[in-house]
C-alpha cells in the first residue's frame, strides 16, 4: 500500500458502533461478537432490542459498574454485565439451539477478512503459528451460519495498511457467503449478488480512497452519501 | 440416596490414567476450579480434557498442562484472544510443540456433542462449519437443499461441574450465566462430580427450579464460594 492510503482517517470505533446500532431494527434479537461489535451495546440503551450473550442469557444489560459486579453474571467476552427487566438464563447448549434454529435476527461480528462473495474469515490468524484446524472458533461459526443477517464490523485495512476486503479470503473461513453488510472506519458496503456496493463513506473520505484500500472492484451506489448518524 | 463426598480430593481419587474428563465453565463463570486443583494434586496422566478453554479465565487448567497430565484437549476457544498475552503460556507452547493433541470445534457443535453423549444419540448433522476446515474428514449430507456435517457424540468418563446449590441426591440449581455448559456435561459424564456452593438435604430445593436432575450426578462436594473478579485480560 502507498503512504497516502495509510493516512486515511475514518470513523472511530465508537462511531462505527453507532452506525451499526442505527442499522438495527426495533423488535429484534441481536448477538454482538467480541471487539468493536461489543461497543454497539453502548448505543442501544432504551431501545426495543434484546441482546443475547451466547453463554446463556437473553436481554443482557449494560456493563456492570464496579459495585454491581457479580461473578456469575458475565457476557461472552467475560465482562461483568447487568440484568434488565425480562432477562432470562439458559444453558449454552440451548443458546446455540436458538442460534442454529434461526431465531437470532442479527449477528454483528468482527473479521480478519471478508470476500466479495460475503465469505467471512475471523477465527484464525496464521501468524500465531498453530496448525490450520486450531484456533479460537468460539461461537463465531454457529452465529455466522445461524443468524438471519450477519453484519461485519472491522477496521478497513490491516495494521500494515493491507486490504482486508478481498476477492478471496486467504485466511481460514468462518463461513461462506454469509456477510450482508460491512461497516468499517472508512465505508459502509453492502454485499450483493452483483458484487460489493459502496453505499456510504466516512466524512472526508472519497469513493476512490475506499477503492484504493479494497481489492475487489466496488460498485459505487448512485445514492452514495456520507455516513449519517 | 446420599452422594455427598467429604472433599474434592476424595471425589477425584479413583480417576485413572487415560481418563476423559469434561469440565464445565465459560471463562470464569461456573468453573469447578476446586476439582481441577484436586486433579493436579491427584496426578493422573494421559488425560483427555473436554473444556471450552485451556487457560483464559481458568489458569488451573493450564496447571494440568504444565504438569504434563494432558494427552489431548477438546475445546472451542482454547487460547487467549491476544496473541501476545498467550504466546508463552504453557498451553500454546505445548500445542505448537505438538506435545498435546488438540481438537477445536465450533461452540454450538462442541456442546451439542456432549448433549448427544448424555442423551444416547450417536451423532447428528449440523450446518455449522460447512465450507471451512471444520468439515475435513467428516461426512457431508444435503437435507432440504442445505449442507450439513456429521458430528459424533462425546461420552466422557467423568464430568466436573459447578452449581450454586445442590442437594445430597445430586439435584443441582445453577445461577445466572454460571449455568453455561454444566447441565449437558453433567448428563454426558459416566461419573459426574458436582461442586456446590450450598449443600442442602432432600426437600431443600424447589423441584421446579432444578437445572440438573440428580440422576446425572454421582458425587456431590460442598465447596466455598470462590472470590474473584471476572476477567480474561
Amino acid at each position: 500500500m502507498t503512504k497516502e492510503t495509510r493516512k486515511l482517517r475514518g470513523l472511530s470505533r465508537e462511531l462505527m458502533a453507532l452506525r451499526i446500532a442505527n442499522e438495527l431494527e426495533d423488535g429484534t434479537y441481536v448477538n454482538l461478537g467480541i471487539g468493536i461489535p461489543t461497543l454497539v451495546s453502548d448505543w442501544i440503551e432504551g431501545r426495543d432490542i434484546v441482546l443475547q450473550a451466547e453463554l446463556g442469557m437473553l436481554n443482557t444489560g449494560p456493563l456492570a459498574a464496579k459495585e454491581e459486579v457479580e461473578q456469575d453474571l458475565i457476557n461472552a467476552s467475560c465482562q461483568p454485565v447487568t440484568e434488565l427487566p425480562g432477562s432470562c438464563y439458559f444453558s449454552d447448549c440451548e443458546s446455540f439451539a436458538m442460534i442454529r434454529g434461526g431465531y437470532m435476527d442479527v449477528a454483528v461480528l468482527g473479521a480478519l477478512q471478508v470476500s466479495e462473495k460475503g465469505d467471512l474469515a475471523g477465527w484464525q490468524n496464521p501468524g500465531r503459528g498453530f496448525p490450520e484446524t486450531i484456533g479460537n472458533i468460539g461461537g463465531s461459526m454457529d452465529l455466522a451460519v445461524g443468524a438471519k443477517k450477519v453484519i461485519v464490523a472491522m477496521i478497513h485495512v490491516t495494521n500494515d495498511g493491507e486490504p482486508k476486503i478481498l476477492k478471496k479470503c486467504s485466511y481460514s473461513l468462518t463461513a461462506k457467503g454469509v456477510v450482508k453488510l460491512i461497516v468499517t472506519d472508512l465505508a459502509v458496503i453492502e454485499v450483493t449478488p452483483n458484487g460489493l456496493l459502496l453505499q456510504e463513506v466516512a466524512p472526508g473520505i472519497t469513493a476512490e480512497d475506499v477503492q484504493s484500500v479494497t481489492e475487489p472492484k466496488l460498485i459505487i451506489s448512485p445514492d452514495l452519501k456520507e455516513v449519517q448518524f | 440416596m446420599n452422594k455427598v463426598f467429604p472433599s474434592v480430593d476424595e471425589a477425584v481419587a479413583d480417576i485413572p490414567d487415560g481418563a476423559s474428563i469434561a469440565i464445565g465453565g465459560f471463562f470464569t463463570a461456573g468453573t469447578p476450579n476446586d476439582l481441577i486443583q484436586a486433579l493436579v494434586r491427584q496426578g493422573a496422566k494421559n488425560l483427555t480434557i473436554i473444556c471450552m478453554q485451556m487457560g483464559p479465565g481458568n489458569e488451573d487448567i493450564s496447571q494440568l498442562i504444565a504438569n504434563k497430565q494432558v494427552k489431548k484437549a477438546i475445546c472451542n476457544y482454547p487460547f487467549y484472544r491476544s496473541a501476545s498475552r498467550g504466546a508463552d503460556s504453557p498451553v500454546e507452547m505445548a500445542v505448537r510443540a505438538g506435545e498435546i493433541e488438540m481438537q477445536v470445534f465450533p461452540m454450538g457443535t462442541f456442546i451439542e456433542k456432549l448433549r448427544a453423549g448424555g442423551a444416547g444419540i450417536a451423532a447428528f448433522y449440523t450446518p455449522t462449519g460447512v465450507g471451512t476446515v471444520v468439515e475435513m474428514g467428516k461426512e457431508k449430507r444435503t437435507f432440504n437443499g442445505g449442507e450439513y456435517l456429521l458430528e459424533v457424540a462425546i461420552k466422557p468418563d467423568y464430568a466436573f461441574v459447578y452449581a450454586h446449590k445442590g442437594d445430597s441426591m445430586g439435584n443441582l440449581v445453577c445461577h445466572k450465566t454460571a449455568r453455561n455448559y454444566n447441565p449437558e456435561m453433567a448428563a454426558a459424564g459416566k461419573i459426574t462430580i458436582a461442586t456446590v456452593e450450598n449443600l442442602v438435604e432432600p426437600g431443600g430445593l424447589d423441584g421446579d427450579a432444578v437445572h440438573v436432575p440428580g440422576i446425572y450426578v454421582q458425587r456431590v462436594v460442598k465447596i466455598n464460594r470462590p472470590d474473584y473478579f471476572p476477567s480474561i485480560e
